[in-house]
């Protein structure tokens, strides 16, 4: 994902020399390397300074520019917080900012390199756009369209490398604000985004092996909510599932339930999120999402498909 | 090297007219402290003759929306100065002021990007040095001449975050940067002399952090005109401005609650009887 990003921007940017990249002492992967050997005084880095970082990139749209900052997400979100909200999302300026490894994707680092309530946080500020991408390929689409978007600030969430296809089977193409119904079905429909929408293709297997027939379908933008997409979901399926890599305060979950209680929804609904807890475990991205419950066998298990 | 533009050539700033002008700038705000309570006088009374240089002196100014040059508040809380001195230029108008953090009105105590003549939203302290120091670069980066002007409190001086801008800037050596430090020696509690000591030397940590610097009275109009053309500009510069918070009516010069407090009726008739001549 991170690589695809890399690649798109590049190619923007080649065209638009309005573009900029604005690091925090992050080794720019892949063809972010290319582009600041190409175009060095369009890359900046500001060091182990994130609040520079997030006041540059609105002075620089300000007059003109339109950059992208981008780091680790929660150096992207968490450390200049009250830059983000006052320069960025309450002056309403259209600049991107690239949180790489949402979650817990970094999961040898610890809980300071745990963006696990990145989405919640986000999508609490007024103006701010928040969309997570669950494959390449939807990063790809996300990253243009932020390039030319004018609408306001984006809180652009990705992970890290190596994610695999999941949205190429897709009837619809990626739109801003609309949900993306990546699998068709009829009995259960599953609403995730991010990396983790694989998942929710390890338990559509399982429920298909039950016999049952299932929906999957990328909820990549999470602000604006498609609130009209996800209605008809929940009226129109007996079962609807949540997997989503955040904290449960603030998630998908909790508006898809909310949204549920609102339309007097029927129908059968289950949420799994990341636990509301620093779980101090060290292993791969697997192994962290196990702990905190996000395991193919645990969530299968709790939908009662053994 | 450039030429300098005649109207930035020495002696090219009237500071008698500056003078008259900041008198009736400050007699301007006492008349709005009159109708509303929430503002900031004495902070708003040390910055006036920095301001009243940058928009009359400094800045090359085309259109409320996009002029050439920029000037950002960063101590948000001084946003008067720039209102009186906005609505004196005709950027806003009478009833602007008249409305002033009033429902109907769209002026704050704290200035609003999109507001004519406001170039950033500003309140929370430490945030200008960063926006400004993104402007810089994205004048250089477009090949514009644009000059950016901030101005910050002395305890603006106190968030990280401004010496993160500062360390960029200069790792940038934005020339086309000034950031005029409004050094009145009092935070809202207290004296920076008293309560923080070291917070002094100022203008050695500026240059410290790889600015150009000088110091300067900051209510004499052309010291600071002067200090700001004459610079060296191979990097940014900071002016350091000392002032005297409340400058220009006694009782509320260096006395803490002025920060905050609007002065009573019988207060504001002093003060005006004492707005008729002003020192530097």
């Amino acid at each position: 994902m991170r690589n695809r990003f890399a690649d798109v921007f590049y190619e923007l940017g080649k065209r638009d020399p309005r573009l900029c990249v604005i690091v925090a002492d992050i080794s720019p992967a892949g063809s972010i390397a290319k582009f600041r050997s190409e175009f060095p005084d369009r890359f900046i880095n500001t060091g182990v300074a994130e609040q520079i970082m997030i006041g540059m990139v609105a002075g620089m749209v300000q007059r003109g520019l339109r950059p992208f900052a981008y780091t680790i997400a929660t150096f992207t979100l968490y450390r200049p917080f009250e830059f983000v909200r006052d320069d960025l999302c309450y002056q309403n300026l259209p600049v991107t900012i690239v949180g790489i490894g949402g979650g817990v994707t970094y999961s040898t680092l610890g809980g300071t390199h745990h963006a696990q309530e990145d989405v919640a946080i986000a999508s609490t500020i007024p103006n701010l756009n928040v969309i997570a991408p669950c494959d390449p390929a939807e990063a790809e689409a996300a990253t243009r369209w932020c390039a030319q978007q004018e609408i306001g600030p984006v809180y652009l969430r990705l992970g890290k490398a190596g994610e695999p296809d999941l949205s190429s089977q897709a009837k619809t193409p990626w739109t801003f604000g609309k949900v993306r119904e990546l699998r068709e079905g009829r009995d259960v429909c599953i609403l995730s985004y991010g990396p983790i929408v694989k998942r929710a293709f390890e338990v559509a297997e399982r429920f298909a092996a039950a016999g049952r027939s299932v929906s999957i379908v990328s909820v990549h933008t999470l602000k604006p909510l498609d609130r009209a997409g996800i209605g008809e979901i929940l009226g129109k399926f007996p079962h609807v599932v949540v997997i989503e890599e955040c904290a449960p305060n603030g998630s998908l979950a909790m508006r898809v339930r909310d949204l549920a209680w609102e339309i007097q929804a029927r129908c059968r609904l289950d949420v799994f999120t990341l636990q509301d807890a620093f779980i101090h475990c060290y292993g791969s991205h697997d192994d962290l999402l196990a702990a905190h419950g996000l395991s193919t066998a645990h969530i299968c298990a709790r939908l009662g498909l053994t | 090297m450039p030429q300098t533009p005649a109207r930035l050539r020495r002696n090219a700033f009237d500071s008698a007219a500056a003078r008259r002008r900041c008198l009736a700038y400050r007699r301007r705000v006492l008349d709005i402290s009159q109708q509303v309570t929430a503002l900031h006088v004495a902070p708003a009374f040390s910055c006036m003759e920095i301001v009243d240089v940058i928009f009359k002196g400094l800045m090359r100014w085309t259109s409320p929306v996009h002029s050439p040059d920029v000037f950002l508040m960063s101590k948000g809380h001084g946003c008067l100065t720039q209102y009186v001195i906005l609505e004196e230029m005709g950027v806003l108008d009478r009833k602007d002021l008249e409305l002033y953090c009033k429902p109907a009105g769209r002026l704050g105590a704290h200035p609003d990007f999109g507001t004519p003549g406001i170039g950033a939203s500003t309140g929370s302290l430490g945030h200008g040095m960063g926006m400004a120091t993104g402007m810089a670069y994205a004048e250089r980066l477009q090949k514009r001449d644009g000059k950016i002007f901030v101005l910050l409190s002395d305890g603006e001086c106190q968030e990280g975050s401004t010496w993160e801008g500062a360390m960029m800037a200069a790792n940038l050596r934005l020339d086309n940067l000034t950031a005029f430090v409004d050094l009145n020696d009092f935070g809202g509690l207290e004296r920076m002399s008293e309560g923080h000591r070291a917070f002094y030397p100022l203008a050695e940590k500026f240059a410290a952090f790889g600015w150009n610097t000088v110091e300067v009275n900051g209510h004499a109009a052309d010291e600071i005109f002067t200090a700001a053309i004459d610079a060296n500009r191979d990097r940014p510069l900071a002016v350091i401005c000392r002032t005297v918070k409340g400058k220009g009516v006694s009782y509320m010069e260096n006395v803490p609650i002025w920060h905050y407090r609007s002065p009573n009726r019988e207060e504001y008739q002093q003060a005006l009887a004492e707005l008729t001549e002003i020192s530097e």
